[in-house]
């Protein structure tokens, strides 16, 4: 059986829609044909890369504007997990954020949002994409 | 956000009654933090039962609490943390930072 799901979503740029979209990353894992074990820890992933993602395209690259929009889009095979999300804003340089300090002494509040999406997908890139800007994920599934 | 506050034993307990803590709502927590660190509390137990979800927001906020605590010469703990939480604290290695108990109870006594 294909598990090919395509999503493509459009909200406006506003923290209020991150359970929303989350909840759906869930459902979408939930309902692929998978081992159990795998679809559970596919969902917690993929509704923690679909908000740190949202999270950095809200609050850095749209600059907590209201205003703006945000576009995701989900795509699922057998064999890959593709997510894009796209911000209209000026957008933020990738490569310098830092991963944080392991070392408890210099404990840093920022910083691990990227470092989390680095760690869950095998593949994490930023660039510029019709007028803004493309955070771009991927994760191979078999 | 709703959180009950309650005391026993000098301790002040915050039950986060959420069962999301993330950028929508976690400046609230940090606010109310920042507050009872300023105004004398010394001692902190966050009870985390009711959180099923937590993204980087929250663990910023967590940490911040924990560096007022730190300045404020109190403690910061963590109670009754949920799978997604712990596997958010192991992928981050905040579990090596915080005091984290199964349950509130546990976390009092570590106090006594």
């Amino acid at each position: 059986m294909k598990n090919d799901i395509d999503i493509d979503i459009t909200i406006p740029s506003h923290t209020r829609y991150l359970r929303m979209i989350g909840t759906l990353g869930e459902k979408v894992a939930e309902e692929l044909d998978c081992p159990k074990e795998l679809r559970e820890s596919l969902s917690c992933q993929l509704a923690v890369v679909l908000t740190e993602g949202l999270v950095n395209a809200i609050k850095h690259a749209n600059r907590a504007d209201p205003d703006k929009e945000v576009h995701i889009r989900i795509n699922v095979s057998d064999k890959n997990l593709l997510v894009r999300i796209y911000d209209n804003g000026v957008g933020f340089d990738l490569d310098s954020v830092p991963s944080p300090s392991f070392n408890s002494q210099v404990l840093e509040e920022k910083g691990r949002g990227i470092f989390i999406l680095r760690s869950l997908m095998d593949t994490v890139k930023y660039k510029r994409s019709d007028g803004g800007n493309v955070l771009e994920m991927r994760k191979k599934l078999a | 956000m709703d959180i009950k506050i309650e005391q026993s034993e000098g301790v002040t307990m915050l039950f986060i009654k959420e069962d999301r803590l993330d950028a929508n709502n976690s400046e609230e927590l940090k606010a109310e933090l920042r507050h009872l660190f300023d105004s004398g509390t010394k001692d902190v137990i966050i009870d985390l039962k009711e959180i099923l979800f937590i993204d980087s927001s929250g663990l910023g906020v967590l940490v911040s609490g924990y560096k007022n605590a730190s300045t404020s010469h109190g403690t910061l703990k963590l109670s009754n943390l949920q799978s997604q939480v712990k596997s958010m604290f192991e992928l981050t290695r905040l579990h090596r930072v915080f005091d984290i108990f199964t349950s509130v109870d546990d976390a009092l006594q570590s106090y006594r």
